[in-house]
């Protein structure tokens, strides 16, 4: 698919108060499809946005669970089935002995699941993207702040969008090349 | 006054978090610059030729054991735990201070953490994996070390997971992996800062990958900031646990001296401990020679102080226990431990333990010696010693003299024993050279966040 030649518009803040500000308007002027940049994460800019919860807790949930049942079932099938072995008379389904394994794998699988849950998520790695295209946004990591809006935008016009960006008072505007 | 210019202004009678007059854009220079454009000195190469040549004496010790077999040790029976356990112990110990810096206290919010919680993080990777040596270059055969994991095999057989020694496996390995990508999701915002700066191609491809593509969107910072929070809260319970599994290897055996209770909190308490006063050692040095005072205060070295302190009282805690169980049990092999550390051949080292963990760490009652680099340095090195004479108690003095007085032995450490315990100081000296080097050793994203200008009026 080829992507059309311009990715977007950015405009460039130099706060996070102006950013959130700035965020929020253009979402109240009905632009969807916008992103919010920042050095440090800003309180409040994903709500500003539009973007509101994040499926983090629940892949974590899930990893956590898949991890905590493996390792139960896999020492209860070791011990009990596979290979038992009677050590003192204890039962081959000794229980109490299995939760020290069975706690350590839940958080080792629940900690992956966070660690490589957030990176699919959003989307990582991605060594390219278009708005590296833009010479300023590599203050975008150290301190300036910086908004999108998409050309994917139903609303998206290059000349209504940069006039209503300039409205908002930034510090330069550039048009994203993809 | 809110909680966060609380924290900030140098107000009262405690040092701010960072000193005021900083900007995002100051920040981030300060940081990068000695990673990007600073020139390595001379000391630098100096001292990491020094550890890494430690590094090499060490590879030299472990190859010629796997030459020879752990006859070249000082171990034998009835001591068959000698330094191996005693240094796996020790190092394990130190990294838990990394993990409470980063975990626990950023859920306690104590934002002073920020500034020193890459490095201790680095700290504890680097000691988890100086302590990851021991075990294995001790099971006699390493070379089948990865008979430790459940894996299908054609032998038909499988861990005992009865075993506290099988706990353990899981506990350092799972420790390792969640510290390991901790720390390296930590350092994907400060990476990308790096590709950002850099100026050098080769830095920029490296650091560039590393960084995955970050471009800081609101919509991934959401994400990363669940997922950080969630593995802070995930990393709590784990290294609480990992030294009180480390705990369970001894507690659970019935040898006199390992069989109580209240090993499991006693152990953590000591992990932490000795990991601050790393922290220390580390910390003091570095913020001089790389002039980031204004970064790590007098506030973080006296908060660290206070918690070596309060951790100190609670070892000091389980020592008392320890004695007094040893006469109230009415068990004479428990009640002859006591005497035996008190009166027996190794006596000299259980006093140097009340000395180095107990008296001396008491000083840091003073307010001035809390504040005071120097001081706390030597301190830190005292309770490090401390640290490791206690563990050198638990395993070889409890060991030596059990139940029968036929089996009574002595331990004498040979210089194999020395060679790799040094090494492994010397490798994770290395590895901390080259980490200052060529990371970030403060968190640059976590740094801006501090600065009243990050707050969001409305």
């Amino acid at each position: 698919m080829k992507r059309p030649p311009i990715y977007g518009m950015m405009a460039e803040f130099d706060s996070a108060t102006a950013l959130v500000a700035a965020a929020h308007q253009t979402h109240e002027a009905g632009y969807q499809k916008i992103d919010a940049y920042s050095p440090f994460p800003v309180e409040g800019l994903a709500e500003a946005i539009g973007f509101h919860k994040n499926a983090v807790p629940l892949v974590v949930l899930v990893g956590g669970l898949i991890g905590g049942l493996s390792g139960y079932l896999m020492q209860y099938w070791i011990s009990a089935i596979s290979y038992p072995i009677n050590v003192g008379g204890k039962p081959y389904h000794s229980w109490p002995a299995f939760i020290v394994v069975t706690f350590e794998m839940t958080i080792l699988f629940a900690g992956l699941a966070a660690v490589f849950g957030m990176l699919a998520l959003n989307g990582l790695p991605m060594p390219y993207h278009p708005v590296f295209n833009v010479p300023r946004f590599a203050f975008a990591t150290k301190d300036r702040f910086f908004l999108i809006v998409f050309s994917s935008d139903a609303k998206y016009d290059s000349v209504r969008t940069r006039q209503f960006l300039e409205g908002l008072t930034p510090k330069s505007i550039s048009e994203v090349p993809s | 006054m809110d909680e966060r210019s609380e924290q900030l202004v140098a107000g009262g009678k405690q040092a701010p978090v960072i000193e005021p007059g900083y900007t995002f854009g100051s920040v981030t220079d300060k940081i990068s610059s000695i990673v990007l454009t600073r020139p390595t000195s001379t000391g630098w190469f100096v001292g990491f030729g020094v550890f890494f040549l430690l590094t090499m004496m060490m590879l030299y010790a472990i190859g010629y054991l796997f030459v020879r077999g752990i006859g070249i040790w000082g171990v034998n029976i009835p001591i068959g735990w000698g330094f191996a356990i005693v240094n796996f112990v020790w190092w394990i110990g130190i990294g838990h201070a990394g993990t409470l810096i980063s975990a626990i206290l950023l859920l306690l919010r104590q934002s002073w953490r920020n500034s020193i919680n890459r490095f201790a993080e680095a700290m504890t990777l680097f000691a988890v994996a100086s302590a990851g040596i021991f075990p294995l270059i001790h099971v006699g055969r390493p070379w089948l070390a990865y008979w430790l994991f459940p894996y299908p095999n054609t032998m038909g057989v499988w861990p005992q997971f009865r075993s506290p020694l099988v706990w353990d496996v899981f506990a350092v390995s799972t420790y390792f992996t969640i510290s390991l990508v901790f720390w390296f999701i930590g350092l994907i915002p400060d990476l990308a800062t790096l590709r950002d700066r850099s100026e050098n191609r080769v830095a920029r491809f490296i650091y560039g990958m590393l960084a995955m593509g970050w471009r800081g969107s609101a919509r991934h910072w959401f994400r990363y900031e669940t997922a950080y929070l969630l593995l802070a809260g995930l990393a709590t319970p784990l290294v609480l646990s990992v030294h009180t599994v480390v705990s369970f290897d001894f507690a659970i055996g019935i040898v006199p001296g390992w069989h109580t209770t209240i090993f499991p909190p006693y152990f953590v308490a000591g992990a932490i401990y000795s990991g601050f006063a790393m922290v220390l050692m580390l910390a003091i040095p570095i913020r001089k020679i790389y002039g980031l005072q204004d970064f790590i205060t007098e506030r973080h070295l006296e908060n660290s102080a206070k918690v070596m302190l309060a951790t100190g009282l609670i070892v000091g805690y389980g020592y008392i226990i320890e004695a007094f169980m040893g006469w109230y049990s009415g068990n004479r092999y428990d009640a002859f431990t006591l005497w035996n550390r008190l009166h027996g051949p190794y006596a000299f080292f259980y006093f140097m333990l009340l000395a180095c963990n107990l008296v001396i760490p008491q000083l840091l009652w003073i307010r001035k010696l809390r504040t005071s680099p120097a001081w706390l340095f030597v301190v830190s090195g005292v309770i490090l010693t401390g640290m490791w004479l206690e563990r050198f108690i638990i395993v070889v003095v409890s060991l030596h003299r059990d139940f029968l007085n036929s089996s009574w032995g002595m331990y004498y450490p040979t210089r194999w024993d020395w060679m790799t315990y040094v090494g492994t100081i010397g490798m994770f000296l290395a590895a901390i050279f080259l980490f200052v080097r060529i990371l970030p050793m403060i968190s640059i994203f976590e740094m801006r966040t501090l600065l009243p200008e990050a707050e969001v009026k409305e």
